[in-house]
């Protein structure tokens, strides 16, 4: 009983990555197990929870529900790859601002939700604000500080395009 | 910089490594470790008839399978039973695999090892199991019945039988108080079952040292040091060759502390014989069928008061559903029953309980422990009381406080510890003052006649609790000073997104002088501290808190008395700031805190610049003295442990307004108000999230999740899908205020504050509901439909 494997390449946080994985391999597993970043978590394994979200071509997508071989060759940011250069980025920087985690266990998800919610839409709304934190689950806040969390980024992200525009 | 941080909003030093990804949950570890999956019963009482495993064995990557009839010595025994209590007359815990009889969905048959968990799991959907099913027992009355078994030596299914009675003034019972009492009030109450539900399950990861003979497990556990000494005792292992790490842990809330679970030892088995890495990592629907439940309450009420609604007697009786095992006592129970006075002084009071067994989950401890049933039934007889004599719910309430002139205030009854349930301090009619405040309870009436003009049903309502926190036996602190002025604190409970880097790093900065930076923490490491009892009913910041201020209190005196030689100075005259020692007002007469560590440590060897102070050749020493004085140790380091008396008790009220819609029955919480008091805040900002977060789980508890088992035993909603969490939309904005009445029992004058937050939630929502909608609410959780079939029904 011996499973045919595929040769996936991906590109995850900028970096071309290999991996030979059965075709039944999640990408949640890819990523934490044969590719060693494990920064993406896994709490449901049927795409609730939120916690294993990461960004495909920049888009939010559960890596619990997906196959690795059917994201062959496309890009992938986790987690990790939210900070560059060392530097936190608005998101990361405002959920710990706003004590926005507790356990952390779901904030991964979150983080990457709401980077691509605040690059699609940079001042949002109490409701708009709401809304796109409204597919994660967290046991541990009560989501008050995360919804803090996500008009603070916005603030700061603001402030960044502000000074990166007034240097150039 | 100023090195006073106690009670400062610091922001937490856990957070750095979680937002980037490099936290090291459970399944983060042991890259390359085999994994073990389980076969569970999918019955929720069977014999078991055989175990067929043939048709798994051409799996790839198979290493092992284990039944029952594998294990070795202790390890074939029943579980432990972790808190024996004379009224548990038939205590039964579960065996690591099932022997003979399985007792609920869920219970573990089988354990395989394979490469990775993909193909364990392969191999489990190929192992047949035979079962005989036998009748399940489902529901609480059905259980209590007695008609069928769920353990055969079990006469009426009771584990538990315990009665506690606190007689009114002049020796008169609580049924005599209650039947001469003016006006009488008798009603039944349900609460359904709930569970923790961390967003990580629990995980085991061993690594057995073959060279070394030695163990090392990673579990996310609520308490490393007992499933250490659990492992040791099962295993067969001197104590010193088994280390226990909780690393980081995704949520616990309660589900965690309990221990050995059947893989914590059967992980840690397998490691070594097998002399393999292996790791098991919870799945979700594991979690929900072979972790714990808990909250499934019936209560019968029987009150008596007054004109003015004091209670003059009250006697309740308790059904309380413990599941198939019983491996955490009847801490729930006990619980319920001693925590449900609350902040009400009562006259005569009867509290009997039976706890019975049904072929469901086991029940332990979840965030709030029992005291969410309790708070419900109190609040409830206080609003019935109300609506019954046509006063003001918060008027009642005041009516029965305790006032704070009255602590300690002795309740009579034996507390979850063993100890006299006596509150150390608390004001309880101020907090109620500031509760109706923020909320604008006297001006509610106009509010809802105004929505009501509109066709809109709104309601207000309020709920007291009092919660025993820090209970015992004990907590440590070990804390070290090293030669570069690095603080090392470690403590033996564990954390689980408390903060507690944070709030311990507070502590020691505060109580040593120096900046928290300087400062590192670890707790759950039994490599570190091997003394603990665990992190459960809101102990972590009262216990551990306390324990390593004592430490570092001894590491300064240390500190000053060896500076005091070096400056030649009286060390009374002594201060630290930002980690120099130096006479009060006279700052330049100081020296580093990094060198009265070295000095501490007299050295033969010099191993860097620093070092070389302390050697035999470095500088004047008396002649006529030993190089460590007597009594004395060498290095700066302190160890100390905190073991109180008895719990110090927090308290709080929360309120809320809801709104229901006349057609489609929904109910929104449109405000939710909390007035918490835990005596001396350490860090505001992380009180605030505990309450935040557990009011989430109270609303969850009060509007969505239940445990839904059919008369076949099979939990029927046993995923996120079907199991309604809150997401963001489903929690109120929470409005929050803080009383401090400091704790006289613990030198830092703090209370818990961890579980407080869920506590009330299900009577005050129940409360709103039933004050918009004129109909009793007596059963929690209420969704839409169960409120509009009470709609037809009235």
């Amino acid at each position: 009983m011996n499973e045919t494997h595929h040769h996936v390449t991906l590109t995850v946080n900028g970096v071309v990555r290999e991996a030979t994985v059965p075709g039944r391999r999640l990408l949640s597993d890819c990523l934490r197990h044969d590719l060693g970043l494990t920064g993406t978590h896994v709490g449901c394994e049927h795409g609730v929870c939120g916690a294993c979200t990461v960004l495909l071509d920049g888009e939010p997508v559960r890596s619990c529900l997906t196959f690795a071989v059917t994201v062959d060759g496309q890009e992938i940011t986790t987690v990790e790859g939210l900070a560059r250069d060392g530097a936190l980025s608005p998101v990361q920087r405002a959920f710990t601002e706003c004590h926005a985690l507790q356990c952390g266990f779901c904030t991964p998800g979150f983080l990457c939700t709401v980077t691509a919610f605040l690059r699609d839409n940079p001042a949002p709304t109490e409701e708009e604000a709401l809304e796109a934190v409204a597919g994660n689950l967290c046991r541990c806040t009560g989501y008050q500080n995360i919804l803090k969390a996500v008009h603070r980024a916005a603030q700061m992200q603001a402030t960044q395009i502000q000074a990166e525009e007034g240097g150039a | 910089m100023t090195t006073r941080l106690f009670g400062e909003p610091v922001r937490r030093r856990e957070d750095p490594r979680l937002i980037t990804g490099q936290g090291r949950y459970l399944d983060d570890l042991g890259a390359g470790a085999l994994a073990a999956a389980f076969v569970r019963s999918p019955h929720a009482h069977a014999r078991i008839l055989d175990v067929d495993v043939s048709g798994a064995l051409d799996v790839d990557g198979l290493v092992a399978i284990y039944t029952w009839e594998d294990l070795p010595g202790a390890l074939a025994e029943p579980l432990p039973l972790l808190i024996p209590h004379p009224a548990l007359t038939h205590g039964r815990t579960a065996y690591a695999l099932a022997r003979e009889v399985v007792r609920h969905v869920g219970e573990p048959v089988v354990m395989v090892v394979a490469r990775d968990r993909y193909l364990a799991e392969d191999a489990c959907a190929l192992i047949r199991v035979d079962y005989e099913i036998l009748k399940p027992v489902v529901g609480l009355e059905e259980a209590a019945g007695g008609a069928h078994l769920v353990h055969e030596d079990v006469p009426g299914n009771i584990g538990a039988h315990l009665v506690q009675e606190v007689p009114g003034p002049g020796g008169v019972t609580a049924r005599e108080a209650v039947d001469a009492a003016p006006h009488r009030l008798e009603f039944r109450l349900d609460v359904e079952r709930s569970a923790c539900t961390p967003l990580e399950g629990k995980g085991v990861y061993a690594r057995w040292d073959a060279d070394d003979e030695s163990l090392r497990v990673y579990s996310s556990t609520q308490t490393s040091t007992s499933v250490r000494m659990a492992i040791a005792a099962k295993l067969g292992l001197p104590l010193p060759k088994v280390e226990v790490v909780a690393p980081d842990v995704g949520g616990g809330f309660g589900v965690k502390i309990v221990h050995p679970w059947p893989e914590e030892i059967l992980v840690p088995w397998a490691a070594r014989l097998l002399n393999r890495e292996v790791k098991w990592t919870e799945d979700r629907r594991e979690h929900f069928v072979s972790s714990s439940h808990e909250r499934g309450q019936v209560q019968h009420v029987r009150a008596g008061f007054d004109d003015d609604g004091r209670l003059l007697g009250l006697e309740v009786e308790i059904l309380h559903d413990h599941g198939a095992y019983t491996p955490y006592g009847i801490i729930v129970p006990i619980i319920t029953s001693t925590q449900l006075l609350g902040p009400y002084r009562v006259g005569a009071y009867r509290v009997e309980f039976s706890s019975v067994y049904t072929n469901t989950v086991q029940v332990t401890p979840y965030r709030g422990a029992g005291r969410p049933q309790g708070v419900f039934c109190m609040e409830r007889t206080m609003d019935k009381i109300a609506a019954y004599l046509g006063r003001d719910r918060t008027e009642v309430r005041a009516a029965n406080f305790i006032q704070p002139d009255e602590f300690p205030y002795d309740q009579g009854l034996t507390f979850q510890d063993g100890r006299p349930l006596i509150y150390d301090s608390g004001d309880y009619p101020e907090a109620l003052r500031m509760l109706k405040e923020l909320i604008g309870w006297d001006a509610f009436p106009e509010e809802k006649a105004r929505a009501a003009a509109e066709g809109r049903r709104i309601g207000i309502g309020v709920g007291c609790y009092v919660e025993g926190t820090g209970v015992g036996p004990y907590e440590g602190g070990h804390v070290q000073i090293t030669s570069d002025g690095r603080v090392h604190v470690s403590t033996g409970l564990t954390s689980q997104g408390q903060g507690h880097e944070t709030v311990f790093a507070q502590i020691a900065a505060t109580e040593l002088g120096v900046p928290i930076e300087k400062v590192s923490v670890v707790t759950g490491d039994t490599r570190r501290f091997g003394y603990a009892v665990g992190t459960f009913a809101s102990r972590a910041a009262v216990m551990s808190g306390n324990a390593i201020a004592l430490a570092c209190r001894k590491v300064r005196e240390k500190a000053l008395r060896i500076a005091a030689e070096a400056l030649e100075a009286d060390p009374r005259d002594l201060e630290i700031t930002d980690g120099m020692v130096h006479v009060a007002g006279a700052p330049s007469a100081s020296i580093p805190l990094a060198t009265v560590a070295v000095l501490s440590n007299p050295l033969r060897y010099a191993f860097d610049e620093e070092a070389k102070r302390a050697t035999q050749f470095a500088g004047p020493a008396s002649d006529d003295r030993p190089p460590v004085a007597e009594g004395e140790e060498p290095g700066l380091e302190g160890r100390d442990y905190y073991s109180p008396v008895r719990s110090t008790f927090a308290a709080g009220m929360h309120a809320a307004i809801v709104e229901t819609d006349p057609d489609t029955a929904e109910i929104q919480i449109l405000r939710y108000a909390v007035v918490h008091d835990c005596g001396r805040l350490i860090n505001p900002m992380i009180v605030e999230g505990q309450i935040h977060g557990g009011v989430a789980q109270g609303v969850g508890g009060a509007l969505y999740e239940k445990m839904v088992y059919d008369e076949h035993g099979q939990l029927l909603n046993a995923s996120f899908m079907d199991f309604l969490m809150p997401y963001a939309t489903e929690v109120p904005r929470i409005e929050t205020a803080h009383l401090e009445t400091p704790s006289p029992l613990n030198p830092l004058g703090i209370k818990g504050a961890g579980e407080a937050g869920v506590i009330p939630v299900s009577a005050v929502v129940a409360a709103a509901i039933e004050d918009a909608e004129g109909i009793p609410i007596d059963r929690m959780p209420i969704s839409p439909s169960d409120l509009h079939t009470l709609r037809l029904t009235r």
